[in-house]
């Protein structure tokens, strides 16, 4: 072969055999790693599968968080106001939980329809606005 | 053919573009209401002009707007001045005074005008609880028997009105 | 002075004509051949620069003044917080962050500006003239959607809502404005692209141009990131220093994308080949910075980290998006084709090194833009709402990060065209053995994982690869060590210590995750818990006020081998105006540990919820990234970008 088409085949093979073990990468991790969203309606439809990654949801009911008085467990539900999914949890919430809160868990489905969470997330909302009066605006709309 | 190659980047591209602009409009957050349809929740709360207390036979005998508001929402004074308008022209608005101080809430339609039929005073949050809501301003349409037909979250404004209006028929 | 944001507002409107004939005249005057319009290009951008940074300070001394008529200033403020934050509250908000942005940018321009002397004639008005175009669409966006000046007359309120309480930390004052100058400073490798496309001149002078620029903001990103993650790590109270947030990953991707363009740039400006792919690479960096703007400002995407999103925002910055990055990539299509490289390069060349640097920089980018996209592609296609977790990243990244800094042992010391199988067995064969034989030792003192054992090897090699190539460079029979040490230029000094960067942050991700305990427990007051070999006892917790917080203090005392070596105050605090909580994490840092106690929540009987975690090296991630900043700064300073450029 003329050395500068052999080069260049060279190049062109090395190119292709690392970008298909990447994409092949890709693909094997995408397929493992993708946690679907469910809604509490979905979970209590029975769409949700059982023991696998999956996210849930909702607001936090009012009265709902329970706590174990020893041990860090924590269970409470979560709800779109058609149905309602109970969430059991070991370890600290964020922040930003508390009811009435939206919140997502991730975690799986355990045979009674309860998600076994491994995380809870609470969004830190730039513009979060508590219901609860506070100084400053109670002074501003005094105005 | 060659230069055909030089315009991937250009396609991807645009390909990425148009997947963007189908997302943009989506509400990630939105959670439809589970009363559409059903009758409003029983309540028994407090008239904030007579002081007595009042149930589901107090509200009105026409379709109507439930508004919650409160003074600490800065939206709620966004969209006061709408209701305002709203009112002029016969809508008939409940307002609820959401986990909020009924002085501050005195003061507050008195210096900005009462745009509400009726005000009710909800200090505790529990009838917003029992509506299903998660903050203020929002906006439910109510029929004369008392069924609950739509829910709006957010800013009540011209272009929101325009649905509501097809709602209160 | 009540007129001041008034005023504020006005100038972000004159600088955006100022940025209109910036875009418009220097470009018309390249098209005419008219000298007068070209020279307009340099008062132009000093304008435009003054009238931004004077917005900027008006918006600032509106923050400083508590000035809550101003809506911006009372929904980001408050008049309990304390001064600096208040200053820093400046870009603590969408409408702020994008002023900055847009300060930063022309400060850019005229920076460079003043620099272009050194250019020939068109080229430096065009490339200003390119960034007036960006700068032009960036004015816009803030003034029709976001102005930070927009007032709340007559009824302003007394107070503020207060500055969102995890903003208000030193790291956070300083985070946005390093990670802003590096994504904005990729505008200026991007302008000289655009220009030598525009003017044909797509020989290897304009990367020579844009290496040292490049270099600059490739150094701040670097810083940012860091920071950005250093303050994740002791202020969202969970002890993890990288969570693979759409956020961070948009800060990432034009990180690695212009890690492959220093690269690539070097290949073009010394050999004159990968021309068109480097001017794709330059306006691929620029478009990630853009994109990641979009996407963290746009709400497209959910994030913990989300922002206040808002559909109109969105669409014009998906159309700002379009027509810089369309326009660029058509102009792209039509113009770099007609590019021939004729040098050719041997297979064992330094030119194929860094090729296959480029490649696999270029995929990792390619990868987390999937990973970061793909929850977007998947509802697109109404397949359903999903999240793409940390775990795909991990699985993906890892191996082609570890493949690439296999390649950076070898790539410094191999030789352009071609380089001899002899030379790279001498200088590699031992640092190879040593690395091997050094990681297996360490590995006798702990539980053997191949994965973490071979990331550690390769550590190693990078490092003895570096210490080799400098001994072969300054081992000589004529000079003294000292001297031709001294001899070897800045650049070279710079990749090494970049090169060594890379080294010690992943010596420092190894040994976070192989050697770290966590341990989340109940603690009462009195109560003790061992972990690693650290006792903590917990005395209860005390009642603090702040400034704008109130607060309960744990107090705890770290024993080691009986001997009480610390006392640790982590705080729960709840910050008024927003009546919202915040953990403050106790750190008891050290070179080769931390220890880090966040509380929890407030259980029964005096009882709190506490996370403590030891974590080895944790330092060493953050300290690599100095190091790399400290390396492309160097390496922008070396004495070659200074001389004029005529050759």
């Amino acid at each position: 072969m003329h050395p500068v088409r052999k080069k260049r085949v060279i190049t062109i093979s090395v190119i292709l055999v690392v970008l298909s073990a990447a994409i092949g990468l890709v693909m094997y991790a995408l397929s493992q790693n993708i946690n679907l969203f469910y809604s509490p309606s979905q979970i209590a439809a029975g769409e949700a599968p059982l023991n696998v990654t999956i996210r849930a949801g909702g607001m936090v009911v009012d009265g709902s968080v329970k706590r174990d008085s020893a041990s860090l467990d924590v269970a409470f539900m979560v709800t779109d106001y058609k149905h309602s999914v109970l969430i059991e949890y070991t370890g600290i919430l964020p922040d930003l939980f508390r009811e009435g809160q939206g919140i997502v868990a991730q975690g799986k489905l355990d045979e009674r329809g309860v998600l076994i969470a491994s995380e809870v997330l609470a969004k830190h909302d730039e513009e979060y606005m508590p219901p609860e009066v506070t100084d400053a605006l109670e002074k501003a709309k005094a105005e | 053919m060659k230069k055909l190659l030089f315009f991937i980047p250009f396609i991807a591209f645009v390909a990425l573009g148009v997947v963007f602009y189908q997302q943009l409009g989506k509400d990630t957050q939105y959670m439809p209401s589970a009363l559409i349809g059903k009758p409003m929740p029983e309540f028994k709360l407090i008239n904030m002009d007579t002081d007595a207390v009042v149930d589901n036979t107090a509200m009105p005998n026409e379709s109507y707007l439930l508004n919650f508001w409160a003074t600490w929402c800065p939206s709620c004074s966004a969209e006061h001045a709408y209701l305002g308008e709203l009112a002029q022209q016969g809508v008939n608005i409940v307002g609820v005074d959401y986990k909020d101080e009924t002085p501050a809430a005195k003061k507050w339609l008195a210096e900005k005008g009462n745009p509400y039929s009726l005000v009710l005073l909800d200090e505790m949050g529990h009838f917003g609880v029992d509506m299903g809501i998660t903050g203020a301003p929002e906006t439910f349409v109510v029929s004369a028997e008392g069924t609950v037909l739509y829910r709006h979250q957010g800013v009540v404004d011209p272009e929101v009105w325009q649905t509501l209006k097809e709602y209160m028929q | 002075m009540i007129m001041l944001p008034e005023i504020g507002h006005y100038f972000l409107i004159l600088a955006m004509m100022f940025a209109l004939g910036l875009a418009v005249l220097p470009m018309s005057g390249y098209a005419l051949r008219n000298a007068i319009l070209l020279a307009s290009a340099k008062p132009l951008t000093y304008v435009m620069t003054a009238l931004t940074c004077a917005s900027f300070v008006i918006l600032a001394i509106a923050f400083a003044q508590d000035d809550f008529s101003v809506l911006y200033v009372s929904q980001h403020s408050n008049s309990l917080l304390p001064v600096w934050y208040k200053i820093s509250a400046v870009w603590g908000g969408h409408e702020g962050s994008l002023l900055l942005w847009i300060t930063i940018l022309t400060l850019w321009a005229s920076w460079l500006a003043v620099k272009s002397d050194s250019l020939p004639n068109s080229t430096g008005p065009v490339v200003l003239s390119v960034l007036g175009i960006v700068a032009t669409g960036f004015l816009a966006f803030i003034l029709f959607t976001s102005s930070p000046f927009i007032r709340l007359l007559p009824d302003q309120p007394m107070d503020g809502v207060d500055l969102n309480p995890l903003l208000q930390d030193i790291g956070l004052i300083i985070h946005p404005p390093m990670l802003y100058m590096g994504y904005v400073g990729f505008s200026v490798a991007f302008a000289f692209a655009i220009a030598a496309l525009i003017t044909g001149n797509l020989n290897a002078s304009w990367a020579r141009w844009a290496r040292p620029w490049t270099n600059v903001s490739w150094a701040f990103l670097t810083l940012g990131i860091a920071l950005g993650s250093w303050w994740a790590y002791y202020e969202l109270g969970w002890g993890g220093w990288w969570f693979w947030d759409p956020v961070e990953n948009a800060s990432l991707m034009p990180w690695l994308a212009g890690t492959a363009l220093i690269h690539s740039l070097a290949v073009t400006e010394k050999r004159g080949v990968f021309k068109s792919w480097t001017v794709l690479l330059a306006i691929f960096t620029f478009s990630l910075s853009l994109l990641g703007t979009f996407l963290v400002r746009s709400g497209v995407l959910t994030s913990v980290h989300a922002f206040a999103s808002d559909p109109t925002r969105g669409v014009f910055i998906l159309a700002l998006l379009v027509v810089i990055i369309g326009s660029s990539l058509f102009l792209y299509a039509l113009r770099a084709s007609q590019v021939k490289s004729k040098v050719s390069f041997g297979v064992t060349g330094r030119e194929s090194w860094l090729l296959i640097n480029n490649i696999l920089l270029t995929i990792l980018t390619l990868t987390v833009l999937l990973g970061t996209l793909y929850p977007l592609i998947f509802d697109a296609f109404n397949l359903g709402r999903i999240s793409v977790g940390a775990p795909y990243f991990n699985a993906v990244f890892s191996p082609i990060a570890l493949l690439l800094i296999v390649f950076m042992g070898i790539a410094p010391l191999s030789k352009w065209h071609n380089t001899k199988g002899a030379l790279l067995w001498r200088m590699a064969w031992l640092p190879a053995l040593l690395a091997i034989a050094l990681s297996a030792l360490v590995f006798t003192f702990h539980e053997f994982d191949a994965f973490l054992w071979l990331s550690f090897a390769i550590a190693l090699w990078l490092v003895l690869m570096c210490v080799r190539d400098w001994l072969d460079k300054v081992i000589t029979d004529r000079q003294s060590l000292w001297q031709r040490a001294c001899k070897l230029p800045r650049h070279y000094y710079g990749m090494q210590l970049a090169h060594i960067g890379v080294a010690v942050s992943l010596i420092g991700v190894i040994f976070v995750s192989m050697n770290s305990t966590e341990t989340i427990v109940r603690m009462a007051p009195g109560d003790r818990v061992t972990v690693a070999d650290y006792d903590f006892e917990f005395l209860g917790t005390r009642h603090v006020e702040g400034p704008n917080y109130t607060a309960d203090t744990g107090v705890i005392n770290v024993f080691k081998d009986g001997k009480n070596i610390a006392q640790m105050l982590p705080q729960k605090r709840l910050y008024q105006a927003r009546q919202q909580m915040m953990t403050e994490a106790a750190l008891n840092p050290g070179f080769t540990r931390d220890l880090y106690i966040s509380l929890g929540e407030r259980l029964e009987d005096g009882a709190w919820g506490v996370r403590i975690y030891v974590k080895s090296f944790v330092r060493w991630i953050w300290l690599g990234g100095l190091l790399m900043m400290a390396g492309g700064l160097l390496a922008a300073w070396d004495k070659r970008y200074r001389r004029k450029t005529g050759d």
